[in-house]
Formats: C-alpha cells, sequence, structure tokens
C-alpha cells in the first residue's frame, strides 16, 4: 500500500497545489481513493509488458475489421434504440396522464430485473425458424414465408434496446419530473408549440441526464457477453474471450479489453466536451406537478405503446421463465434457493449503498477539484464498468492474491500464524469487486444531477458560514436524492445479475441466484435455469419498486 | 509492541474465522465440471472414505487464472475440467503435477491421459453427426469431412466455433491432415451453412428437426437430453470416420495442483473417481460415456449404438487449439 502511495503521479502537483491546505488533504484523499479503484483496470492495462506478436497479426487481419463494423452497429443502433425508448417514455410518464401512466411509470423500469442473455435466449426461441411463432406460420401459409432473421443485427439491437432502455428511460424520467413542465410553459409562453418546446427546451436540458444514461448503456453494450454470445454476434466480447479461453492468452484478450476502454474514453471525451458549451442550472424547486391530459386516441396509444415496450422487454421472458419452471420437476427444485436469494439480496443492497457512498464523494470532489489530474483520475475509476467481467475479475483477483501472499508472509513471520488466505475468498473482496465494477453506474446519475445545482447556490450555502462537508449535507444531498435513489436502483439490481465477477469472487461455498443460473445455463438446462432466474426476477422487484418510489417524491 | 502483536493476531483470526472451519481431512476441487453434475461422486467419495471434499465451481479461464495467480498459496488440490484443451494448457503453465499410480493407469485407457500422468479422463463426450431422419439416409453419410461436400449445399447446421467442443474437433483434424487441407473442409463446411451458426447444439438440433437444415454436429449428451424431452423429434445419432480414425472424443477430466497440499487424500479421490462406482455415477448423471472401458453407459446411451472413437490422444487437441481457433477465423466460421 505504501509504495502506491509514492507512486501516485500526482505527489507532484500535490505540493505546487494553490489550493487551500484542507482542501488538498481532500483532493488526495479522492486521488488515491480513485487510484485505488483503479487498480484492476490498471493491471488489465498491464497485459501490455507482455507482447502477443503472432495472435496480434491474425487479429488484425481476419479478426478485427469485423469486429469494428459490428461494435459500431451495435452501439449506434443500441444507442439510438434506448435514446429514442427510454427519452420517449420518461416524456410521456412525466408530463402525460394516460390510462395507467402510474403504473407504468414504475413497471417500465422492469426489464431492468431480467438480466439481457435471457431476454436474448427466450427472443431467439421463440422467434427463430424452430421456434412456435415461425413453426405456426409455416403450418398455415405452407413451408415458403419470408420472416425477418432473429438473429441478425437487427435482432441483436432489437433486443439490448429492450434490455436497457430503462437506463435511459429512469435517469431522463428524473429531468422530466423535476423541471419539464416548467420548462415547457415557459417555451410555450414565448411561443413555441408543445413540441418545439421538447426539442428546443426540454431535450436540451435534460441532456446530462440523458447523456449519463446513454453512457451506461454504452458501457453495458461494449461489455456485454451474454446477449451477444447468445446470439453468436461477434464483438469485442466475444473475441476477448475467444482469444483467452480458445487461444489460451489472457494477455491478448486483456489487450483487445483495452480497446473497449479506448473507446469509451473518446466517447467520454467527446459528451464532456459538449456539455463544457452549456451550462446547466435548476429553474427552481418545480413543486408538486400537475399533467397534461392526452385525449382521444392518443390516450390509448400512449398505453399501447407503454404496454408494448413492457411486454417485450418483461412480460414476455418472464411468462416463458415461468413456463420452463412448471417443466421442471419438483424434485429438481433447489431447496437453497432461499439461501441463494437472500444472499443476492444482501450482496445487492449492501454493494448499492456502498457504491452510492463512494460514488457522492467522487462526484462532489469531481465539482470542486477543477483540475485535470483529479478529474481525470475520477473518470478513470469508473472504467470498471467498459471491461468485460471475466476479465475485470482476474484485476481484481490478481491484486488481491498478492496482497493476500504478503499478509501471509507477515503473518507466518511476525504472528507465528499459518494463513494462506486472509483477504480472498471473504465477502469483502467480492464487495470491493462489485464497487470496482458497478461505480460508473452510480456515478453518472450523481454526476447529471450535480450538473444542476447552480455555483450561486453553493455560494450562498459558504457565505452564510457553512462548511464544506456541511454544504454537501445540507446543500447538495437534498438535491442530489432523485440521482442516488436511481443510482442505488441500477447498482441493487446490476449486482444481483452480475455473473463472473461473483464466480472468481465468492467465498467457498457463497452461491447465489447468479451463479446457480450460470451452472445451469452453462449445460444449456435453460428449463432448471428458470428457477432460480424467476427468484432473481422477483429480488429485483423489490428494490425496483421500493427504490423508485423514493426517486419519484425527490 | 507486544500490544500491537496481540491485536493484530486477533484482528488475523477474526479475518480467517470468517472462511469455513476446516475438516480433518479434506480435499480442495476446483472445478469447471458444475455441481450437478460432479457432486454425487464426491458424495459417494466422502461417505466411503469420510475425507471432506470443499469445491469451488467457475469456468476453465478464470479457474486456470486463479490458479496461476494464487501460485504457492493455492487452497486446491485438484483442477476438473470439461475439455481437454484447458487441461492441457494447465499441464503446459506447470500448474498440475504427474501422478503415478496403478489404478489410474488401469482404469483409464492411454489416450484419454496425459502421456506425463498430469491429468486423467474421467468421462468421454462423443462429438457427432445427428441428422433428420426424413431428410437424410444414414447411408448418404460417412464422414466429418464429408460434410462438405456440394450434396449438403444449403443443408448443414453448425454451432458456433467459439465452442471449445468445435475447436478441438477442427485440432484433431489438423492433427491427422495438416493445417492446410483442413482449412479447406472447414472452408467447405461454411459454404454449405443453411443458416448463421447457433449458439448452442440444441438450438442446431432443433433448426435440423424444424427443417432449416439437415445435418449438424453435437455431442451426444445434448440429443439424450433433447430427445428424452421430446422423443417424437426426427432426429437420429451417426457414427461418422468408422472406417477412418473414429468418432471425435473429448473428455472432462483432473490433475492434482502443483502446490495441492493434500495430495495423498487428492490422489485417493482422483483414483476413487476413475473407479467403477464414480465411472456409473459419471455415466447416469449427464448420459455421458465412461472413460473406464470396464463400466457400460447407461442404457439410452447404449441404445445408440457403438462406435470406434478415434484414439489419437487427446492432449492433441489442446495442443493444437489456438491454432484451429486461427483457421477457423481465416476460414470465416463464425
Amino acid at each position: 500500500m505504501e509504495t502506491s502511495t509514492a507512486r501516485a503521479p500526482t505527489a507532484g502537483a500535490f505540493i505546487f497545489s494553490r489550493t487551500r491546505s484542507n482542501s488538498s488533504g481532500w483532493r488526495l484523499a479522492v486521488l488515491l481513493t480513485a487510484l485505488l479503484l483503479a487498480v484492476p483496470v490498471l493491471v488489465v492495462f498491464s497485459a501490455f509488458l507482455s507482447p502477443e506478436r503472432d495472435i496480434w497479426n491474425h487479429l488484425l487481419e481476419f479478426v478485427l475489421p469485423d469486429l469494428f463494423v459490428n461494435t459500431l452497429w451495435l452501439v449506434i443502433g443500441v444507442g439510438a434504440g434506448t435514446a429514442l425508448l427510454g427519452v420517449s417514455l420518461a416524456w410521456l410518464t412525466a408530463l402525460y396522464d394516460f390510462p395507467g401512466r402510474g403504473f407504468f411509470s414504475w413497471a417500465l423500469l422492469l426489464p431492468l430485473a431480467v438480466p439481457s442473455y435471457v431476454t436474448a435466449f427466450v427472443s431467439i426461441g421463440l422467434l427463430d425458424f424452430a421456434g412456435p411463432l415461425q413453426t405456426w406460420l409455416r403450418e398455415i401459409f405452407g413451408g415458403q414465408i419470408w420472416f425477418p432473421p432473429i438473429r441478425s443485427t437487427g435482432g441483436v439491437i432489437a433486443v439490448m434496446t429492450l434490455a436497457l432502455y430503462p437506463y435511459v428511460y429512469l435517469l431522463s424520467r428524473n429531468a422530466f419530473l423535476s423541471q419539464g413542465k416548467r420548462t415547457l410553459e415557459v417555451a410555450q409562453s414565448l411561443g413555441l408549440s408543445r413540441s418545439q418546446g421538447l426539442f428546443r427546451a426540454a431535450l436540451p436540458m435534460a441532456r446530462p441526464w440523458i447523456a449519463g444514461g446513454l453512457l451506461l448503456v454504452f458501457m453495458e453494450t461494449l461489455a456485454d457477453f451474454g446477449a451477444v454470445a447468445a446470439f453468436n454476434y461477434d464483438t469485442f466480447t466475444t473475441a476477448i474471450y475467444k482469444t483467452w479461453f480458445g487461444m489460451f492468452s489472457l494477455s491478448a484478450a486483456a489487450q483487445l479489453a483495452l480497446i473497449l476502454i479506448v473507446m469509451v474514453f473518446v466517447i467520454v471525451l467527446i459528451e464532456q466536451h459538449l456539455r463544457a458549451e452549456v451550462r446547466y442550472t435548476e429553474t427552481g424547486k418545480a413543486g408538486r406537478q400537475t399533467r397534461f391530459a392526452l385525449r382521444g386516441t392518443r390516450r390509448w396509444l400512449a398505453s399501447f405503446y407503454a404496454a408494448l415496450v413492457l411486454s417485450a422487454g418483461f412480460i414476455v421472458p418472464v411468462i416463458q421463465l415461468l413456463m420452463w419452471s412448471s417443466e421442471a420437476s419438483v424434485d429438481a427444485f433447489d431447496p437453497r434457493t432461499l439461501q441463494y436469494l437472500w444472499r443476492s439480496l444482501a450482496l445487492g443492497g449492501i454493494a448499492a449503498v456502498l457504491t452510492g457512498a463512494v460514488a457522492l464523494v467522487l462526484v462532489y470532489a469531481n465539482r470542486r477539484q477543477t483540475d485535470v489530474t483529479t478529474r481525470a483520475a475520477i473518470r478513470f475509476a469508473t472504467f470498471g464498468y467498459a471491461v468485460p467481467g471475466a476479465v475485470l475479475g482476474v484485476g481484481i483477483f490478481i491484486p488481491v492474491a498478492w496482497l493476500d501472499a504478503q499478509l501471509s508472509v507477515f503473518a507466518k513471520t511476525i504472528l507465528g500464524i499459518d494463513a494462506s488466505q486472509v483477504l480472498q475468498g471473504t465477502v469483502l473482496v467480492m464487495l470491493l469487486a462489485y464497487l470496482v465494477r458497478f461505480l460508473a453506474v452510480s456515478f453518472n446519475p450523481l454526476d447529471a444531477a450535480m450538473q444542476r445545482i447552480t455555483p450561486s447556490t453553493e455560494e450562498a450555502a459558504r457565505s452564510l458560514g457553512l462548511d464544506s462537508k456541511r454544504v454537501l449535507w445540507r446543500v447538495h444531498l437534498p438535491i442530489l436524492r432523485s440521482g442516488l435513489f436511481s443510482g442505488a436502483i441500477l447498482v441493487f439490481v446490476d449486482v444481483m445479475k452480475e455473473m463472473p465477477i461473483t464466480l472468481m469472487t465468492r467465498p467457498f461455498g457463497w452461491d447465489t441466484l447468479a451463479v446457480r443460473i450460470f451452472e445451469m445455463t452453462s449445460e444449456g438446462q435453460w428449463e432448471r435455469a428458470a428457477p432460480p432466474a424467476v427468484a432473481l426476477v422477483l429480488a429485483g422487484l423489490l428494490p425496483i419498486i421500493w427504490l423508485n418510489r423514493h426517486a419519484e417524491k425527490c | 509492541m507486544q500490544m500491537n502483536k496481540k491485536s493484530l493476531s486477533t484482528i488475523f483470526c477474526c479475518l480467517l474465522s470468517l472462511a469455513p472451519a476446516a475438516f480433518a481431512e479434506e480435499v480442495v476441487v476446483y472445478s469447471a465440471r458444475i455441481e450437478e453434475l460432479i457432486k454425487p461422486m464426491f458424495d459417494a467419495f466422502t461417505k466411503e472414505t469420510r475425507i471432506n471434499v470443499k469445491f469451488f465451481a467457475d469456468k476453465e479461464g478464470p479457474l486456470l487464472e486463479r490458479l496461476k495467480t494464487e501460485g504457492k498459496n493455492t487452497p486446491a488440490d485438484i483442477l476438473i475440467t470439461v475439455d481437454a484443451g484447458n487441461l492441457w494448457q494447465a499441464a503446459e503453465e506447470g500448474l498440475l503435477k504427474p501422478v503415478n499410480s496403478e489404478i489410474l493407469e488401469a482404469n483409464i485407457p492411454h489416450h484419454l491421459q496425459d502421456p506425463h500422468n498430469r491429468w486423467f479422463g474421467l468421462s468421454v463426450r462423443a462429438r457427432t453427426i445427428v441428422y433428420n431422419t426424413q431428410e437424410v439416409k444414414p447411408a448418404e453419410l460417412s464422414t466429418y469431412e464429408q460434410l462438405g461436400d456440394a450434396k449438403w449445399k444449403g443443408r448443414l447446421c453448425l454451432r458456433t466455433s467459439k465452442k471449445v467442443y468445435n475447436q478441438s474437433l477442427v485440432a484433431m483434424m489438423i492433427s491427422e491432415h495438416g493445417e492446410a487441407k483442413t482449412e479447406q473442409i472447414v472452408k467447405s463446411w461454411v459454404n454449405n451453412l443453411a443458416t448463421d451458426p447457433f449458439s448452442d447444439d440444441t438450438r442446431a438440433m432443433e433448426a435440423v428437426a424444424a427443417g432449416q437444415c439437415d445435418i449438424t454436429l453435437v455431442n451426444t449428451y445434448y440429443y439424450g437430453r433433447l430427445m428424452e424431452k421430446n422423443p417424437t423429434l426426427p432426429l437420429a445419432i451417426f457414427w461418422p470416420n468408422q472406417k477412418q480414425r473414429g468418432v471425435h472424443v473429448n473428455v472432462s477430466g483432473t490433475g492434482i495442483t502443483a502446490y495441492a497440499k493434500n495430495e495423498k487424500a487428492a490422489i485417493k479421490l482422483m483414483e476413487f473417481l476413475s473407479s467403477e462406482k464414480a465411472q456409473n455415477l459419471f455415466a447416469d448423471v449427464n448420459l455421458e460415456y465412461p472413460a473406464n472401458p470396464k463400466i457400460k453407459a447407461d442404457p439410452v446411451v447404449v441404445a445408440w449404438g457403438s462406435f470406434e472413437q478415434n484414439s489419437i490422444n487427446v492432449a492433441k487437441a489442446g495442443e493444437l487449439q489456438a491454432a484451429a481457433v486461427k483457421l477457423m477465423d481465416r476460414a470465416k466460421y463464425k
């Protein structure tokens, strides 16, 4: 630990810092936290010390060109799809009244609870050539019918859009709820129509939220393995695993992962550059707002649209899971499921709180420290979300095992205790791993919310004699609450669904629902994977419904 | 100072007590074979020997990396994988140590174990042809290589080349035909595909049954499971290459880790897993073939008929796996 402090590249900059001394201490603490969280990603980077010439020649010639094209299409498609679904649904539920609005407002988050590989597997099962729908169509219309191929670029984009739009929905709904109607009223008073108001006033105002949600979608899309594997759609992630598991080269795989990180970095840079040109400020507390009523067929069209998305993203996959569960024989029911359920919930809950707390500190620091080093370090600390899980898992495992080796020497020589593993195989490591993985998920909503606190609010608070801790507590926190709760929902559910890192860092015998699902699906036994998957979805409903209620109140 | 040391010890003990209590004698297993398909054998072993088995499941890649990272500190005594490639890789990286056991030598045929005794196969997974009985006569089929013939144009379905089972099949073909000829064969397969490769064997068989294509390549236990659920599907097994080298087989197998702390108990467990009792269980839990030739497979499996298996050492599959992956990339087999 000592050595890593000394090596912090910013130590020099710190000495020459012009800021006040207590602020410098704060900055150092933040830098250290960010660096510590970035260690796993740095470990992945260290793969560059072992070049894999031969494999790279092969990849460059036969693999990478297709990968770039595939990945580009996927990111553009899923980005556009989730923006369209997420923003439009958020706009509808936040500002308009239509039948079922209250229900859809929270229910549209539910697809979050279904792991994307489940949605992918179910969609392919239902819609592919051998699936029930096409079989039925063939029976009615005879052998030759044309049906859009589900296992295609369009198919994988559609499925991932359905699985990921809630990120954008949740965040942009926050924006619209807090100021959408007021913005629109101002726009209308200036003579704009309602749709002009949306595009020229409300959407630009909501941009930090929408961008924050989209950034999560991009990272998730780039790092996803389960869904793209079900479609056999080649992306960087599939190539990373193929290089690692098939060609036995983790270094080449990690080098591929680095390209992913660079892509995310570029996206972040572009987004921040665009954002820097505009300044976002809160127009004032919106208060309880009334909604515009939709009339005639448009009310029903709105309900139909929301119902359609909800069915495709949640109801259909869950019904399929329930059908599989009913096919699995009773004696196949694992009595340990309750225990798994409890562990999944506990891990998700604790990780959500931990990640939220760390993200809060970093977002606050990001706002106060304007120097490039700190901001870059903080951003870098959130990149764990863009690395494929298993690769990041190794990045986490290596430093932990190293630390354990040191501790074991220490224990033996100083204390005379035989201990080969101290940290490894404790829940502590698991939670730290989740923190590294999901920090971005807490960070982005908070960061978006922070954009809207005016500097004048802060200045006013300071002029009243509040120190920085109190400013955070009494001024920022109340405004940041919706961001905190949004982040908590997302992390809670994401942790419960997470597979590779859970597998790698869990203590002996500490299986969770996700581990059970992995075991069954890895052998292609979907009927048997269904009961734990149903339990996982049900477990996901709790935080979604409960936390969403808080988020809406904010 | 004395005080400090004491409190440090306390912290250490607290941390250590988070791990489950150790048994008198136990074996720690890292396994890529899932709990369901291995636990019954462990339970039988514990019952017979009173040696406890502690078990940690993950995918092969992360498990090997874990072993490598942990080095001397590893708690693992035994590694179990579901393919020979990863066993070969583990041995190659010095993660496994040789075992000299007369029992293992007697129970496990030579081509299913490491030439240097660092790992042994436990169950055999045969990769064979499954065809649509309404569209194809078995007489039309003969070898893996022949699936590239013009008559199968638009009639072949394959699982993705990302799956290790296909990688080791192609690796074994390289060992037999050399790279140039194998590449031609794989290209001719790709040429004959009716649709993009599937993500798993079951999907590929369902496509064959639905008439999207007529033939595919699968591991037999997937066929067994699918037919158990849907006995009326028009699917049947064909054993290819019977006049040549025989059906391609892979193994699920095991080896002792280089830094095993309970070596004696671990060897006992390996020997037990090769014994009649455990081999019967292996066959039962997943419709695989026992590696021990003296043990009969499940009646369902026996009914598929007997076949000659490729007797080139399965270690070759590991040795040539990376070459096979590259070859399939070149042939645009996705």
